[in-house]
């Protein structure tokens, strides 16, 4: 493939306008790290074929081949990372691609390819070092279950397709990925598939985001139709890159778009479904039957974000032909379905018992502001709050599993309480967390990349809407997050009398404690005095700047986030934590406030009821429709061809058995007849066959005297 | 009578005995004798129509004579064989008493 491209190679660089972009690497100059790129995703996808080889008690091994595989990705990943860290000080090239061709048909073929630049080495870095910690904390958490090396192979198979999302350079090899991640995803929810729960989550999770993905797969057959490639960069030939763009833009679709637009809000959906946007976000809260590492690593930190990141990955696309001041049709839809998946995901919050049930619809609500930051400010604002929020949430994702671990699987916030003093460790790690998804001012990341979102939000210049749902949104956070914490660790412990929590073992509290680091100290990189998140995924050089701060505008802003911070938390202690709750049976504070509005909100809005009526009933009308299709017309059909055959046959096996097979019996029969005749001949005595020679001539005879004497040439 | 007549005459009665000698003896010896006079009788007959045929100058009728006969040899070399060996195998040559000839 290197020598192949070797000739195209001076083709393209011919054909590529100098200046127009940034100059990048083609395949046969790729550096070294470029080369073995690929391993990052096939070594972890290469240990879940090994462990899928092992036996069921080869625990040990199968979770040190998980963990050594993704840890070897871990360290390539560190590697890639500070490759394109170095290229950025250099001032070189930071986008790198290796490009392939994979089916040929004719003369067009079909090209794949991988690419790393600053999104997908920041992306790498994160899922790889998230996974990593959530892989350890599994081996404590699924210490005893029986399935375990089964876990680790799905787990592994994940990180490998995720990771394979991250580096994918091209629509299809990513669509590729993103379906294993997708099969996993529904492996791990119906993990425990004795329950029926879990397997009602997980087929209604693979569905849900199916929907999603077939649009996706739409928009990607439609990109390939008009640009005649899925490669998202190729050297000026890509499907993103400026040649492309200009062509999609000039092509109308309907209703005003240009085929850009309609295929970024196809791409969109497919997003939408992965990162359960508004109306697809119904499988997201279900998904939390899975075993919790499960929801930490796939439905809070990695997979749900792929959607992020794909809408980030395609981000020219979706923004093509957006002027300064201006903006596209598919980032205002974006927008729009961010926020509202925003405010209603902190709405549904605010009801529920569950612990884990709180935190999905906090996610929900999360990946409504990152799809918010993408579409008012740009990549890296979404960007940031996505690895902020990976690590925060997978922190409180696995607090929460310490938590359910340490009350015996109780799930319900209203049988728990006083936690802080009986787990210390997972209490401590839980308030960095919460605080953290809060958006506590300074000292903890999530309000950096809250408040930059909010900031973009507010500077967008089609409407304030989005803004203020966000707004609302952070407050409901801040609220719904001191709910839960009063009742998990603070009152008193309201479950069975005779048992009490227990903290977990090092283990699953370790990953807990880096997590909690990082939850706080990742905000540096995105402060508005350094902004060096976003340097690095515009390749723009960073420096310190004081005057950060005084752009016009920014610190009212913050000032305002951080009084919604405070509302939020101050009403949720007025409401849970002045009066210690004492029993589980007590009525919540805010359902005694008005019982409406609550069963509103613990009912999710009756999204699920809607979706009941209204689209399962369809597909129920419509599968009874087929049903009858199939065993009255089709079924009718079929069986009285089959009748006819059967008919056929009925008269072909009595013809064979009347009259063939009669026939055969009968020459049979001869035939061993005459054999029988024969062997009398051939008895073996010699006088026997010399008489029979006499008779012959004497016959002989006969006959030539006969013949003889009728033609007259003998006369008797 | 034409002399051809006469050599088919003798030739026929050649014949005769041969066929009588290999029907009626009971020694395989004999038997093949009489075999031998069979085909030698066929040889007379060969000699004769060649003799007193049409074209006597074109040797065919000899060239026959001499192909039978060597196949003659070749035969009675084989059947004296076959007895000397069951001979050997079952103390007879009787050929009633060769029961167990079946293949």
């Amino acid at each position: 493939m290197i020598a192949n491209n070797a000739s195209l190679m001076a083709n393209w660089l011919v054909q590529v306008p100098v200046g127009e972009f940034k100059p990048e690497i083609v395949d046969g100059a790729a550096s070294a790290i470029m080369r073995i790129l690929w391993l990052i995703p096939a070594i972890p996808m290469f240990a879940a074929g090994l462990i899928a080889l092992l036996k069921q008690p080869m625990r040990k091994t199968s979770a040190t081949l998980a963990i050594g595989g993704l840890s070897a990705s871990f360290v390539l990943s560190l590697i890639a990372f500070s490759h394109v860290l170095a290229e950025w000080h250099r001032g070189g090239a930071t986008r790198e691609v290796v490009n392939f061709d994979w089916l040929s048909l004719g003369a067009a073929s079909l090209q794949l390819g991988w690419l790393l630049d600053p999104l997908a080495a920041v992306m790498l870095v994160m899922v790889t070092f998230v996974g990593l910690l959530i892989f350890i904390y599994s081996t404590g958490y699924m210490a005893h279950d029986e399935n375990f090396t089964r876990f680790f192979c799905f787990l592994s198979l994940f990180a490998g397709g995720m990771l394979g999302v991250l580096i994918a350079n091209s629509l299809l090899l990513l669509f590729m990925c993103w379906e294993i991640v997708g099969l996993t995803s529904y492996l791990l929810i119906g993990f425990w598939y004795h329950k029926p729960s879990a397997a009602a989550a997980a087929k209604k999770a693979f569905l849900t985001t199916r929907v999603g993905d077939i649009f996706f797969l739409l928009g990607i057959v439609w990109l390939f139709a008009q640009t005649g490639t899925t490669l998202f960069y190729n050297n000026g030939a890509g499907a993103i890159e400026p040649a492309a763009l200009t062509t999609l833009l000039s092509q109308p679709a309907a209703w005003g778009l240009s085929a850009a637009g309609a295929i970024g809000l196809l791409i969109f959906a497919g997003a939408a479904g992965k990162s359960g946007q508004l109306p697809l976000h119904v499988w997201l809260p279900d998904a939390m039957e899975g075993p919790t590492p499960v929801s930490a690593l796939i439905h809070a930190a990695t997979m749900v974000a792929a959607g992020v990141y794909l809408v980030a990955r395609v981000y020219p696309l979706m923004s093509a032909g957006a002027s300064i001041g201006t903006t596209t049709i598919s980032l205002t839809v974006i927008a729009w379905v961010g926020a509202l998946t925003a405010l209603f995901g902190a709405l549904v919050a605010v009801a529920q018992n569950d612990i884990k049930r709180i935190l999905a619809y906090s996610t929900v609500s999360q990946l409504g502001y990152m799809m918010v930051g993408l579409a008012t400010g740009g990549v890296a604002v979404g960007m940031f709050h996505l690895i902020t929020h990976a690590f925060f949430k997978a922190l409180l994702f696995l607090g929460a599993g310490s938590v359910i671990h340490g009350c015996h699987e109780e799930q319900d916030i209203r049988r728990m309480g006083r936690l802080r003093i009986d787990m210390p460790l997972t209490f401590m790690t839980y308030m960095v967390g919460m605080l953290a998804l809060s958006g506590f001012p300074i000292f903890f990341s999530g309000f950096w990349s809250k408040d930059a979102i909010l900031g973009a939000a507010h500077s967008w210049p089609v409407s304030r809407g989005p803004f203020v749902m966000l707004v609302v949104g952070a407050l409901l956070t801040a609220f719904y997050m001191t709910r839960q914490i009063s009742y998990v660790f603070f009152g008193h412990w309201r479950g069975p009398k005779q048992t009490h929590a227990h903290e977990s073992p090092l283990v699953m509290t370790g990953p807990l404690a880096i997590l909690a680091v990082f939850a706080i100290g990742l905000g540096v990189l995105g402060t508005p005095l350094w902004p060096w998140f976003t340097g690095f995924l515009e390749s723009r050089p960073v420096a310190f700047d004081a005057h950060g701060f005084s752009e016009p505008g920014l610190l009212p802003l913050m000032g305002s986030a951080i009084a919604v911070v405070f509302v939020g938390l101050l009403l949720g202690w007025a409401l849970y934590m002045r009066k210690p709750i004492v029993s589980d049976e007590k009525q919540d504070s805010l359902e005694s406030v008005s019982p409406t509005v609550w069963n509103w909100f613990a009912n999710r809005l009756y999204f699920d009821e809607l979706y009941s009526v209204t689209v399962i009933r369809l597909y129920a009308a419509l599968a009874w429709f087929s049903d009858w299709l199939d065993r009255r017309v089709w079924g009718g059909a079929v069986s009285s061809v089959a009748l006819t055959f059967r008919g056929l046959g009925w008269f072909n096996k009595g013809l064979d058995s009347q009259w063939i097979d009669g026939g055969f019996d009968k020459g049979c029969e001869e035939l061993v007849t005459s054999g029988g005749v024969l062997a009398w001949l051939q008895a073996g005595r010699a006088p026997g066959y010399l008489r029979m020679m006499g008779i012959g001539v004497l016959v002989l005879a006969g006959i030539a005297l006969l013949v003889g004497a009728v033609t007259g040439q003998v006369r008797l | 009578m034409t002399p051809l007549v006469g050599c088919l005459i003798v030739a026929a009665l050649v014949f005769a005995i041969g066929l009588a000698i290999s029907l009626t003896r009971r020694n395989a010896i004999l038997v093949l004798i009489g075999i031998e006079l069979m085909l030698n009788a066929a040889n007379l007959n060969l000699i004769a129509f060649w003799r007193f045929g049409a074209r006597p100058e074109l040797l065919t009728g000899m060239m026959f004579a001499i192909f039978s006969i060597a196949v003659a040899a070749a035969e009675a070399a084989v059947g004296l064989g076959l007895v000397i060996a069951y001979h050997r195998h079952s103390k007879t040559t009787d050929l009633d008493a060769m029961t167990r000839m079946k293949g």
